[in-house]
């Protein structure tokens, strides 16, 4: 079981990623923007983050700088949820700091076999 | 682990998409308006992209194939590589109406495409310039045939802080086929010189089996560009491989996260905050029973119980309003549609109008906002089509050529009223005269004040499909706006001047989930009669009563003569007093019409929690719900509304 963080402003993609990984038995907090991610991450120490990229007030990709600059968050593993017609957003996630992405659309079983893929 | 049914989620995608939507529309006529706002090209990107986003996860790939190009053309808009102007935005307005009604296709379980939304789509798409070259998907020579693969695998130091874990992927390759690792210690510093976050090691590996290229690929996908990398397969006869590793991207500046503090907001069921708002109610009933109590019990103990009482009564309210105020939401929600409507109108009738919207953030009750959105755009149309002027007009009238059209909100009182406004010619007294007469609503106009004519275009008949236009038309006239207002316990009402333009005033109830109401007696019964109803309560001598052919008794009142409704004859229950002197006459109005309820007694005011006799156990005519009193006992709420029908069709009979 692992301490994940999901953000992204949809709330039906956030339900759903919450919903699919509480199901696989994980502790999952939502935020709805890259601000409210950096919020809750400073309280806590997550052991993953999946996160959307665009996003009102906060981005996902200055989430992911953000998130990089605390020494907590160094080495933890961040996922972008990012789409195939933005290719480029994933290089940009990665120059951030990202550690890989999910492409949308996803299902249920992609998003567990992918964080199972970085939680080892 | 079970399959997670992500029909689930569907009430809340589509909600947000319509939300979405709306946003979008709003930032589009803003844009259209002339502002160069950036962020407002960005949240009609973001509608587009989220709705696309969840459209294809929940399998709604009509939608999201249609929201997808939109998407590109945005792209275009906000990387720069296109301005947005008119008819862009046309195009964007019309494509946020086509999703709207593909979303509600998809709701009903109907296909979303239609032949519009193909059109549409096929317009967008010509539209995009360079046709948005899609990601050529990578050549991917399968051979089968190979016997393993030599990886050799040297992350740059900074790896690790990107969260990637090179044992990771090492049990990721494992999974394909039998592993051998040679780890390279070449690079490694002295201990004093190494930082534990950098990554010192190189790999050489070995993958056995005929494992295919792709599946070797995504396992370094992360990390292509943080890595030297080579995938050789060994064969009979390898060839060479080109290494995979791309130059790392300098990293792009993001747009500031902008300072627009959005309110968060949490979507509850009405039906939970409904549960709430009955225990609440509850509580108030327990509250109310104590404070009776208290006044029969022993003196030494009074005071420290109503010290109590005082403390739980505060709480109570406290409670309850607060409660109370998780059902309000702003107007703004309904006000939000108005721009597109007077946009489209006044496009489509050549004429100018400035639409001035105050009050946005006056909260009302969330069932009242449903059923008020239909009354006001009737109103506004009605107010472009009819009050307002062309420029033409305008200008021989003396005014400047843009009308204004104003709607707003505010609290009167326990009230809030809602107006809708124009600066346009007013009511033509002559026009509307001629029309009642000809609809044979009245015989003549001769000797009624301004008032009682502008009250005309209530009465029903007065407005039929036949003559309305398709603007302001529908086939509803002003007295199904007047009758929807009265169904949520308000009322209408008009203000003219001729040349000067035309207000409509619409009062509303705070909600409807508790009324303030005068608690009053019929024989062993309690009925409650709203206070926004009520006139006037009487004392009538007999000589005031006027019995008539049929039964009926009437009395007169203010220059009137109204008809009594003996409350106990209608609700069949037995009243202790039979003589209309003897008890109490409640003048009420609904629907425009007065009449006179005849109880036994007054018993006070109160505000009752309303709770529904329908869903509780059928519709009684003449009671819109009921209510439990301090004692316990229930109470019936009049409704006044269908007490007024009731009384029109028995005098009709």
């Amino acid at each position: 079981m692992a301490k994940i963080l999901a953000v992204d402003d949809s709330a039906s993609m956030r339900s759903m990623v919450a919903f699919t990984l509480r199901g696989a038995g994980h502790d999952v907090e939502e935020a709805d923007n890259g601000q409210a991610a950096v919020d809750a991450a400073r309280g806590q120490r997550f052991d993953l983050v999946l996160a959307d990229v665009n996003m009102p007030v906060m981005d996902g990709i200055s989430m992911v700088r953000e998130l990089r600059t605390m020494d907590a968050y160094r080495g933890v593993p961040i996922l972008m949820l990012t789409t195939e017609s933005n290719p480029e957003k994933k290089m940009e996630g990665k120059a951030a700091g990202a550690t890989g992405w999910l492409v949308k659309p996803f299902d249920p079983e992609q998003l567990l076999a992918t964080v199972g893929r970085v939680l080892g | 682990m079970s399959k997670v049914d992500l029909a689930q989620f569907h009430q809340a995608f589509f909600e947000e998409s319509l939300d979405g939507l709306d946003a979008m529309e709003t930032a589009l006529l803003a844009l259209e308006a002339g502002s160069d706002d950036a962020e407002l090209v960005h949240t009609v990107f973001r509608a587009a992209h989220s709705i696309k986003g969840g459209a294809a996860t929940f399998g709604f790939a009509d939608v999201a194939a249609f929201t997808h190009v939109a998407e590109s053309l945005l792209e275009e808009v906000r990387s720069g590589r296109r301005a947005i102007d008119k008819p862009i935005v046309e195009l964007l307005l019309r494509s946020g109406d086509c999703v709207r009604g593909m979303l509600s296709r998809s709701m009903g379980g109907h296909p979303a495409a239609n032949a519009e939304s193909e059109a549409l789509r096929a317009a967008l798409a010509a539209m995009i310039s360079g046709g948005g070259a899609p990601a050529v998907a990578k050549a991917v020579a399968v051979s089968e045939d190979v016997e393993g693969w030599d990886i050799a695998f040297r992350p740059f130091d900074y790896l690790l802080k990107t969260g990637n874990d090179p044992l990771r992927m090492f049990r990721e390759l494992a999974a394909l086929g039998a592993l051998t690792v040679d780890t390279s210690l070449d690079k490694l510093p002295s201990l004093e010189a190494m930082d534990a976050e950098s990554a010192y090691l190189g790999w050489t590996l070995y993958l056995a089996g005929p494992v295919k290229r792709a599946a070797i690929e995504a396992v370094f996908d992360w990390v292509d560009g943080d890595c030297e990398l080579s995938i050789v397969a060994r064969e009979a006869a390898p060839k060479a491989v080109a290494p995979v590793a791309a130059a790392p991207l300098a990293a792009k500046p993001s747009r500031d996260a902008a300072a627009n503090s959005e309110s968060s907001s949490v979507r509850v069921g009405i039906e939970k905050i409904d549960t709430l708002l009955n225990l609440v109610g509850e509580l108030v009933i327990t509250q109310s029973m104590l404070t009776q109590f208290a006044d029969g019990v022993d003196a030494s103990q009074l005071e420290l119980l109503r010290h109590g009482l005082g403390q739980l009564q505060r709480h109570t309210r406290e409670l309850q309003e607060s409660v109370m105020s998780i059902r309000m939401l702003p107007i703004s929600t309904v006000f939000n549609r108005f721009p597109r409507l007077v946009r489209d109108l006044t496009q489509k009738l050549d004429k100018q109008v400035n639409l001035d919207m105050r009050g946005e953030t006056t909260e009302l009750d969330k069932t009242v906002l449903e059923k008020i959105g239909d009354p006001l755009v009737h109103l506004v149309r009605n107010a472009i089509d009819h009050g307002l002027e062309t420029p033409a007009k305008r200008r021989a009238a003396g005014k400047g050529d843009t009308g204004t059209l104003r709607m707003e909100a505010f609290h009167r009182g326990g009230s809030i009223v809602v107006e809708v406004s124009d600066d346009g010619a007013g009511l033509n007294r002559d026009a509307i005269v001629a029309k009642a007469i000809e609809r044979g609503i009245i015989a003549t106009g001769e000797g009624m004040s301004d008032e009682a004519v502008a009250e005309l275009i209530f009465e029903p008949g007065f407005s039929t499909a036949a003559q309305t236009t398709d603007l302001s038309g529908r086939g509803v006239g002003m007295d199904v706006v007047r009758r929807n207002v009265a169904d949520l316990g308000g009322s209408v009402a008009i203000r003219s001047t001729p040349g000067a333009g035309t207000t409509f005033t619409i009062t509303l109830p705070l909600t409807l989930a508790i009324i303030d109401g005068l608690t009053a007696a019929v024989g062993e019964e309690i009925y409650i009669v709203p206070l926004v109803s009520i006139v006037e309560s009487v004392q009538l001598g007999a000589d005031a009563i006027r019995s008539v052919a049929g039964g009926g008794e009437l009395f007169r009142f203010r220059d009137a003569y109204l008809p009594v409704v003996r409350l106990h004859d209608v609700f069949g229950c037995e009243g202790s007093r039979a003589k209309i002197e003897e008890g109490i006459v409640i003048v009420v109005e609904g629907e425009g019409t007065r009449i006179g309820l005849f109880v036994d007694a007054l018993i006070g005011q109160q505000q009752a929690v309303v709770k529904s006799l329908e869903t509780n156990y059928r519709r009684v005519a003449g009671i819109s719900g009921a209510t439990i009193l301090a004692d316990g006992s229930v109470a019936l709420i009049a409704d006044v509304t269908g007490l007024v029908r009731m009384q029109a069709r028995r005098k009709a009979a």
